[in-house]
């Protein structure tokens, strides 16, 4: 009877199971388009056509059908920094881009044996240089013109290399050098999140934030009731719930080692716990008005992680020594509301205000451009949007956050445990510097992208300039929230007008429309792997995506009662966590 | 006027009555219905100046009696957290621009002339005659009855005139003459005016006015 089965879709699809029972636990997803490669995993099976050897005609050129490509295609691979690698090289068009992968990484590292290569192989992406000519009207004329864009298409979108020629039949000459610039992306892989394993019950009023500590050890949330909570994240109870505010407490923040937690409240008050114990450390009243975003010193530019900037309602942003208790520096300067702020990689504070303009301040003493310079002092004003300012992100948002920690929450070659330690520290520092070296490459500048209610993001190198690089159109309402993926290739941001919108992180040029919310979309989070990205909205649900290319939704996640409005995916491992108005958080896992 | 301080010396060297302070307490006792037999009695500008040295007396009076109250005084709760917590990125945005935007549109399509709406009224019932009019008596000796006037709320058109007064049977008070309303939307908890187009005749009395 089994043997039956098996054999009717074998005739059905062309696609065999060879891994046992078509019903069995291996196959989660009895969908019947994956095979096992024997080891418990699952590969997608190519179901591109296979290309026919092309025509010749009496003088022997090849003659192209609509759906025919040429068979071979020259390839040479170049890295970011516009460096080639090894030489051009005769590949078939049919390779995709795991064959085009496995070529690379056997160009970067010769000498690795194939049992080295088994255990970690780093996927890339690759992207082509594509010239178009796009027949336009002439704005001020109206009359019909040409005009030549270039961009980078992403090979990964297509099956293979074939298919992207199809695609681009006019553009991309097979007669030259395609140039393929490659990137590496993670070597690890999260797993789409698609159910709810828990509601965690508790506020006894709206959540209005959620966060997971650095190393996804610890989940907190601040609500409307005027409480912290911890939860532990292993069996989903409350650990502990701190009273102190007096007021809905609107946004919270860990400290890059993972020591500190700060919340912020409606009065302006600025509160530091200690996760483990639940005590307050130390109570501010920091500004007159609410506290509209914490951000804390990244870990690489300071080992101790013990300042922290604030930006209220009254205009002011302020930098805080929490051990100390003492207000380091005030930027004062802009003439209404800071909706956000931003710690940077540079040793630059970035603060986005209601008054139109972001402004970019000195972090530290000795910092700025000709190293004289004291904290707090301005060192230029961006102005560019029309409208109030909501949102900032900057490029390496998700290396400050996590800090020393990598997506195991743990620091690699570090034993020690204690975080009090001084070696610890020590150990933890330089892990940071290290990631963040990495991260940032050769001289690549910072990127910063303002969201605002004028419907526009503007891309900013505000190390460098106070022009903006780009400005982004295409929202229909005000943009709410922006993040980058953790590799900074790409930024999704969320709107008000139903819709996310996907760019690319280095130019900012358009790639994606996500569609699918029904109300506005509030926030937005990637996993750490950058090819998942989970969606908060008014609606109710919350979305996840396949990234980058995913247009529709790849699961809902509905189960909440009211608005959600806050969204966190933890930095290891594949759980979100969001918080509603209908005062639960719900935790969604594989 | 007492020259130097002959009272002061004359306690001093003679003593007090034995009654003294009786016949104080009860002078003060008896201070009121003084100030109030005066206060009746008294007009003219004397009236003026006492009535403004009176007023600004009890005005002190009062400011002096809140402070004592202060303590007692019930003060609303300043601890309590308010309810409708929202996010920072939606506090100081919700419901005020979105009918910000609402009351925009509305002004727009009213420019436009496009805009109509159908408003319910929560309570149409018919009105009686009696109620609805007031019966005027015309006539040199009064003894017409046949003009009446409205005593509610009417909707005259933009081009309405009156007919000539010999003629007119229905008299409508200017003062009653409505042609805007205030609209709530039930969501936004905003009003807006609006002009009123028309209504619907629905009970048959009305329809007498219209």
């Amino acid at each position: 009877m089994m043997e039956q089965s098996v054999a009717a879709t074998k005739d059905l699809s062309g696609v065999a199971w060879t891994g046992g029972s078509l019903v069995g636990s291996l196959n989660p997803s009895n969908h019947g388009y994956r095979t096992s490669d024997g080891k418990g995993g699952y590969i997608i099976t190519n179901t591109h056509k296979k290309y026919k050897r092309s025509k010749r005609d009496a003088d022997g050129n090849m003659i192209l059908d609509d759906d025919e490509v040429v068979a071979n295609l020259v390839v040479q691979f170049c890295n970011r920094e516009g460096e080639t690698v090894g030489d051009a090289m005769d590949v078939p068009t049919s390779a995709g881009s795991e064959e085009l992968g496995s070529l690379l990484r056997s160009m970067l590292n010769p000498d690795d044996d194939e049992e080295d290569a088994n255990r970690g192989q780093i996927p890339y992406a690759f992207f082509a240089k594509v010239t178009r000519k796009i027949e336009t009207k002439n704005p001020s004329t109206l009359e019909p013109m040409v005009q030549t864009i270039t961009e980078d298409v992403d090979i990964t979108d297509y099956n293979s290399l074939a298919h992207f020629l199809r695609q681009f039949r006019n553009d991309v000459s097979t007669e030259q050098t395609l140039q393929l610039t490659y990137q590496p992306l993670a070597l690890f892989k999260v797993r789409p999140v698609t159910r709810c394993t828990d509601t965690l019950p508790g506020h006894t009023e709206a959540i209005l934030h959620v966060s997971y500590s650095p190393d996804g050890q610890h989940l907190a949330s601040g609500g409307g009731d005027a409480t912290v909570r911890f939860w532990d994240v292993h069996t989903s109870t409350p650990r502990r719930t701190c009273k102190g505010h007096s007021d809905h407490v609107l946004c919270t923040a860990w400290s890059c080692d993972g020591v500190r937690f700060a919340s912020g409240d409606k009065r302006g008050n600025l509160i530091i716990w200690d996760p483990e114990k639940g005590e307050a450390k130390g109570t501010i009243k920091a500004h007159s008005k609410w506290i509209t975003g914490l951000d804390w010193e990244p870990m690489h530019r300071n080992k101790s992680c013990e300042r922290l900037v604030t930006s209220s309602k009254d205009g002011l942003a302020k930098i805080w020594n929490v051990r100390t208790k003492r207000c380091e520096a005030t930027l004062a300067g802009h003439s209404d509301s800071i909706e956000s702020v931003k710690w940077g990689g540079e040793g630059l504070i970035y603060t986005a205000s209601r008054d139109r303009t972001i402004k970019v301040w000195n972090a530290q003493d000795g910092g700025g451009p000709n190293g004289d310079s004291r904290a707090g002092v301005l060192v230029r004003t961006l102005v560019g949007h029309g409208h109030r300012v909501n949102t900032l992100a900057v490029s390496c948002d998700y290396i400050c956050r996590t800090g020393p920690f990598d997506h195991y929450g743990k620091i690699a070659g570090i034993t020690i445990k204690d975080r009090e330690s001084n070696e610890w520290r020590e150990a933890a520092h330089r892990a940071a510097v290290e990631k963040y070296a990495a991260f940032k490459g050769s001289d690549e500048p910072e990127r910063l992208v303002s969201g605002s209610d004028d419907n526009t993001l503007l891309v900013w190198h505000p190390t460098l300039d106070k022009r903006p690089i780009k400005r982004l159109t295409g929202h229909q309402q005000a943009v709410n929230h922006i993040a980058f993926s953790p590799d900074s290739r790409f930024f999704a941001s969320a709107s008000f007008d139903k819709k996310i919108k996907i760019w690319n992180g280095r130019t900012g040029d358009f790639l994606n429309t996500l569609t699918g919310h029904v109300g506005a979309v509030y926030q937005v989070a990637w996993s750490s792997d950058g090819r998942y990205l989970v969606s908060a909205s008014k609606d109710s649900t919350a979305k996840l995506w396949e990234m980058p290319s995913g247009k529709r939704a790849r699961e809902t996640l509905p189960g909440h009662e009211d608005e959600v409005y806050a969204l966190d995916w933890s930095p290891c491992g594949g759980s979100v966590a969001t918080g509603s108005k209908d005062r639960t958080i719900k935790i969604w896992k594989h | 006027m007492p020259q130097h301080e002959h009272m002061e010396r004359h306690r001093k060297l003679h003593g007090r009555r034995f009654d003294a302070e009786e016949r104080e307490r009860k002078r003060d006792a008896r201070l009121a219905h003084k100030r109030s037999e005066f206060a009746q009695k008294v007009h003219g500008l004397r009236a003026k100046l006492y009535n403004q040295r009176r007023f600004k007396e009890k005005a002190t009076m009062r400011k002096t009696i809140a402070q004592h109250n202060e303590r007692s005084n019930k003060h609303a709760n300043d601890e309590a957290v308010a309810d409708g917590a929202v996010p920072a990125y939606l506090l100081d945005r919700e419901g005020v621009s979105r009918a910000k935007v609402l009351s925009n549109t509305v002004k727009q399509k009213r420019k436009e002339k496009a805009g109509k709406w159908e408003v319910p009224i929560p309570k149409v019932k018919p009105v009686a005659d009696d109620e609805m009019f007031k019966v005027m008596r015309t006539g040199s000796k009064k003894n017409k009855a046949w003009k009446r006037v409205v005593t509610k709320c009417t909707f005259v058109g933009d081009n309405f005139t009156r007919k000539a007064p010999k003629y007119e049977r229905f008299i409508r008070p200017t003062g009653l003459r409505m042609k805007r309303a205030n609209v709530t939307h039930p969501e936004l908890k905003t009003s807006f005016q609006l002009d009123i187009l028309g209504g619907r005749r629905i009970p048959v009395q009305i329809s007498t006015l219209i």
